[in-house]
């Protein structure tokens, strides 16, 4: 069948190169492969983060929010465990609850009293017995056979993930061991408290985010911020890490103390050079975070979550698709039970480092949106991908684009991953 | 003639937005004391008392800062604010200073001529008189949504 030229292109299925070094602007506009990541990656065999476990910390507490588009519960039960269920009531369809966080008895259906246990499963329905002998639900009506679809619950250094799938690995073997211990270097033994959420809501598809995230060679052009102030204050040594999926990422630099003057940037055509100085300095005078000499390391987890230590401003960014064109960021920002008032101070202040407002990373909220703007009558060319080489490998360098390649590396995998049969 | 409270902290207020609206946004600072407090926060985020800010400064030389960054390091898309404020209510005056509560409304214009509201809220304030003249020595900038379009570049 002859396809007509409007059509042309669209319902044929994303061309990809065999390497890693293009991808197709398509990806950022169809709606089919909107549709289609939905299924296949969020309800796939693949973990997406859904809340802090303080968050959720006593039983009966609960956070709903959502797994790529689906809206889903995290609630704590009385017998001390974690469920997670479809924010969805089983009769038609309507949301069970309507706050982000509560404490709960139960989940009751505005809609028709259909009610819910703290696990997500029908305990009961109105009427369905009918009034005086009259109407009411069939005989051959089973609760046990109708509910909200449940998750799979991983919990990992006070981090709650969720899986709809049955196939998906157990969290450590999901990450691997490198970015479990990266974990676990800034949350692991410590006591998470939240200092402030806040959402931005980018005019992107949520991949030009993700790529963003995982973008080590944009980090230092685009965000003037520390070299206008020269604020690089020692030489760094870095270096990303990838994960054998492709899918998770670490990058990070750390004080290098042996090394001289880092001159590297005077050779570029980028502003180094500057007569700017902060009015006040002490924006910057942190602490060692775990008492290492890194700091800054940025982390992704497959498919929409980050974690950040960015100096002393810890946060975790959970990357919600809302549409084709649109993305949720939701930032929590991160204290620590054993902080000093001092070091909560420190927190406070660098928080202006990073989100929508941050000196650091409020251009990373405006570039998606000149990307999706820019791509706009160009879904046959393809993006360039091919610094530090082709390949989506762990680097000593920074200045690769092998992380992003590793996205598309595990994105390729699970969008081309065939449906059960 | 004298003014009262009031008239004075409407002054301020006025005079506040067509700083950040008609510029020169470098005389932004000069409406805070020098140990002032500012944050931009969320309605949610202050009544559950988180104490983290979209921006926050606790000394007038970061707000100098802010400008700086703006105008020498930040990268966004040019735009504009329009600040509607409504009536300050003066809700109490001790020894700490003048407390007042003003709600304010920004329409941000970007440079292709979108034009949308970016943003309702409330300033909570503390004023405190230097030289005869009202400064703001606490200005928490409590936005009603917890979203932000895109990013948040100029001061509200």
């Amino acid at each position: 069948m002859e396809s007509s030229v409007v059509d042309a292109g669209r319902d044929t299925p994303v061309e990809w190169t065999d390497d890693l070094t293009r991808v197709p602007y398509r990806v950022f506009q169809d709606q089919d492969v909107y549709a289609a990541e939905q299924t296949k990656l969020f309800q796939g065999p693949y973990w997406s983060y859904l809340c802090l476990e303080a968050e959720v910390a006593g039983p009966g507490d609960y956070c709903s929010t959502f797994v790529g588009e689906t809206p889903v519960i995290v609630a704590r039960d009385r017998d001390g465990e974690l469920y997670g269920f479809e924010n969805r009531c089983a009769h038609r369809g309507a949301l069970l609850a309507l706050e982000n966080r509560g404490n709960t008895k139960d989940f009751t259906c505005v809609y028709h009293a259909w009610s819910y246990n703290l696990q997500g499963d029908l305990t009961g329905v109105a009427f369905k017995d009918g009034i005086k002998g009259k109407g009411g639900m069939p005989d051959s009506f089973c609760m046990e056979e109708h509910g909200p679809r449940k998750m799979r619950i991983a919990v990992l250094h006070g981090l709650v993930f969720g899986s709809f799938s049955d196939d998906v690995p157990d969290i450590e073997d999901y990450l691997g061991d490198e970015i479990t211990s990266r974990i676990a270097r800034v949350l692991g033994g410590r006591t998470p408290e939240i200092i402030g959420r806040f959402t931005q809501v980018l005019p992107n598809n949520w991949k030009l985010y993700v790529e963003n995230v995982k973008d080590s060679y944009h980090a230092s052009i685009l965000h003037l911020f520390f070299t206008t102030f020269e604020l690089n204050r020692l030489s760094q040594r870095g270096g990303i890490i990838v994960d054998e999926s492709g899918g998770h990422h670490v990058s990070y630099s750390a004080i290098d103390r042996d090394a001289e003057k880092d001159v590297a940037y005077a050779d570029q055509n980028i502003r180094s050079e500057s007569a700017y100085k902060l009015a006040d300095p002490t924006l910057l005078e942190g602490f060692s975070e775990v008492g290492d000499d890194t700091t800054l390391q940025i982390l992704s987890v497959f498919p929409g979550f980050v974690l950040q230590q960015i100096q002393n401003s810890v946060a975790v960014r959970q990357i919600l698709p809302t549409g084709v064109e649109r993305t949720r960021l939701n930032w929590t920002y991160l204290g620590f039970e054993e902080d000093t008032p001092e070091q909560r101070e420190i927190r406070l202040k660098q928080s202006n480092l990073v989100g929508p407002a941050g000196y650091i990373s409020m251009e990373d909220g405006c570039v998606g949106g000149f990307v999706q703007r820019g791509i706009a009558g160009a879904a046959s060319q393809s993006a360039v991908l091919e610094m530090g080489g082709s390949l989506a490998e762990s680097s000593e360098s920074r200045v690769t684009e092998a992380s992003v390649r590793g996205f598309w590396k595990a994105y390729r995998t699970a969008m081309n991953r065939q449906e059960e049969a | 003639m004298s003014m009262n409270d009031f008239q004075r902290i409407g002054r301020v207020q006025a005079d506040y937005s067509r700083c950040i609206d008609e510029g020169p946004l470098e005389r932004w600072p000069d409406f805070f004391v020098e140990n002032c407090m500012y944050r931009i926060t969320t309605a949610q985020n202050y009544s559950e008392g988180l104490p983290a800010g979209l921006v926050w400064a606790n000394t007038r030389r970061m707000l100098v800062d802010r400008v700086s960054a703006l105008r020498e390091a930040n990268i966004y898309e040019r735009h504009t604010y329009r600040h509607i404020l409504g009536q300050p209510l003066v809700l109490d005056e001790n020894g700490d200073g003048i407390h007042a509560e003003t709600s304010f409304l920004v329409v941000r214009v970007m440079r292709d001529g979108e034009s949308d509201i970016f943003t309702s809220g409330r300033y909570v304030d503390r004023y405190v008189e230097v030289d005869g003249q009202l400064k703001i020595a606490e200005r928490v900038v409590v936005c009603d949504s917890t979203n932000i379009d895109t990013l948040l570049a100029l001061p509200l």
